[in-house]
């Protein structure tokens, strides 16, 4: 339960990041918050033969809102970004979902960028980056490369970063005015992975229809899946009860295809993706229908 | 310690523990947990899981609370550390939080102990009133097998209601 032996090196700019990570080689590894990496080190399932910690890069500790994007750097902590009312006002479902990762503690040291790269097909921000169709920005010393969350997660545990590569920030575009978002899971105790997650987003148009209907779902594929359940929600307008939902719920039931696991049986899972569904675009919808309203 | 044959690379860290600077030559696998009770001596700090599910081995980092065992020393250069040794006065006057555990019953077998008292510590700051909601979701990260937390949600509250006598 102590890590194997490994080289350090902590750099005090990008710049100085990736030249060492240009180095190095394709055994090592960033650490930033390190709440997913340390534990895999103390286990042993992880021996990188060197360790770069970008904790001082404080260039990277930032949180923006501008151009339809709220972007976080790679050393913004969970907790910051939590806390952070712009970000929180331009895209509600952050905080939404960083209410839901782990526990205080943890997010208090463990970094949003960090959880996307580390592509843990539990986590929530892999799913809500995946939902909004946002995007990861990667600098290396050949140049930055912007890559967007259809092609970012590869498998589980596995994302698009390329060993000489820094993942430097991530981008979430914001709520659009007619739009509402909403986060649901379910795990065994409050603050474990969950044995299931939709992130929900709806739009309405002016005659108060729904127009868009898209979830995303962690801990039921090896990467955050996304579905679009538009299909499944008819023309109906005015003030929906949550059960106008339970078609999308069908819908994304026929659609998956979770795994057994000690957690719960893939039929378990399946249950709760269509429940929280049904639940969390119902929660969007209300969302929506607020802000069109005021 | 040596791991294949190579021996370790050691690293100068300079911490500030509870108000006393040390430095000491760790390598870079060294777990802040482990040198604040190994090099350090300081064995207030407990270690349960080693991979940051128990919550007993949280610690202040630059008054942020922090687990001991998923940071790295080395990361920890020039930052300054609380632990539950910290937490009482020089005097030995408990704190808020330690005199609230004694008072609520918040503690059978103390393992755990360390790291809620820094937790809690470190919440209060954030919010001194807290519900009953809240009191739980501030201790929702540690374990304790003995009390069945009830008694240590009645501290959290307790604890509120002695830091607002105090100020």
């Amino acid at each position: 339960m102590k890590p194997s032996s490994f080289g350090y090196s902590r750099p005090e700019s990008v710049a100085e990041a990736i030249q060492i990570l240009a180095s190095i080689g394709p055994d090592g590894k960033v650490l930033a918050g390190g709440q997913s990496l340390v534990p895999l080190l103390n286990m042993r399932l992880a021996a990188p033969t060197h360790l770069v910690d970008i904790n001082r890069l404080s260039e990277l500790a930032f949180i923006s809102v501008a151009d339809g994007q709220v972007t976080v750097g790679a050393t913004a902590r969970h907790t910051d970004v939590l806390r952070d009312p712009v970000a929180a006002a331009a895209q509600p479902l952050l905080r939404k979902a960083l209410s839901l990762v782990a526990h205080p503690v943890i997010r208090n040291r463990g970094t949003t960028v960090g959880s996307i790269v580390h592509a843990d097909p539990s986590g929530e921000m892999t799913a809500v980056l995946a939902l909004l169709g946002g995007s990861v920005r990667l600098a290396s010393t050949s140049g930055q490369r912007c890559v967007t969350a259809n092609e970012f997660f590869l498998g589980p545990l596995e994302s698009d970063v390329r060993p000489d590569e820094l993942a430097t920030e991530a981008s979430f575009p914001v709520l659009p005015p007619s739009a509402g978002c909403a986060f649901a899971e379910v795990s065994r105790r409050h603050g474990d992975y969950a044995v299931c997650g939709v992130a929900a987003l709806v739009e309405i148009d002016e005659d108060g229809l729904v127009a868009r209907a898209r979830a995303a779902y962690l801990s039921v594929a090896g990467t955050p899946l996304m579905l679009d359940l538009t299909e499944a929600c008819g023309d109906v307008g005015g003030d929906l009860e949550q059960a106008y939902f339970a078609e999308a719920g069908r819908l994304a039931m026929s659609q998956l295809r979770p795994a057994d696991d000690i957690h719960a049986t893939a039929s378990y899972r399946r249950h709760l993706a269509g429940v929280l569904t049904e639940r969390a675009l119902y929660e969007a919808y209300q969302q929506a229908r607020g802000r069109a309203h005021d | 310690m040596t791991d294949a044959g190579l021996a370790d690379v050691l690293f100068d860290v300079r911490l500030v523990v509870n108000g006393i600077v040390h430095t000491v030559a760790v390598p870079a696998r060294r777990l802040l947990s482990d040198c604040l009770r190994h090099d350090l001596r300081l064995t207030g700090t407990h270690v349960g899981c080693e991979h940051g599910v128990c919550g007993a081995c949280t610690v202040l980092v630059d008054g942020v609370a922090t687990r001991s065992c998923l940071m790295l020393t080395v990361s920890a250069d020039n930052a300054e550390i609380t632990t539950v040794e910290g937490l009482t006065e020089p005097d030995g006057t408990l704190s808020p939080v330690q005199q609230a555990f004694a008072d609520c019953h918040g503690l059978q077998c103390g393992f755990c102990t360390p790291g809620f008292l820094t937790t809690i510590t470190a919440a209060l700051a954030d919010i001194p009133d807290p519900t009953h909601d809240e009191a739980r979701e501030i201790i929702g990260g540690n374990l304790c097998r003995c009390t069945g937390y009830q008694n240590i949600v009645k501290a959290v509250l307790r604890a509120a209601e002695l830091r607002r006598q105090l100020s």
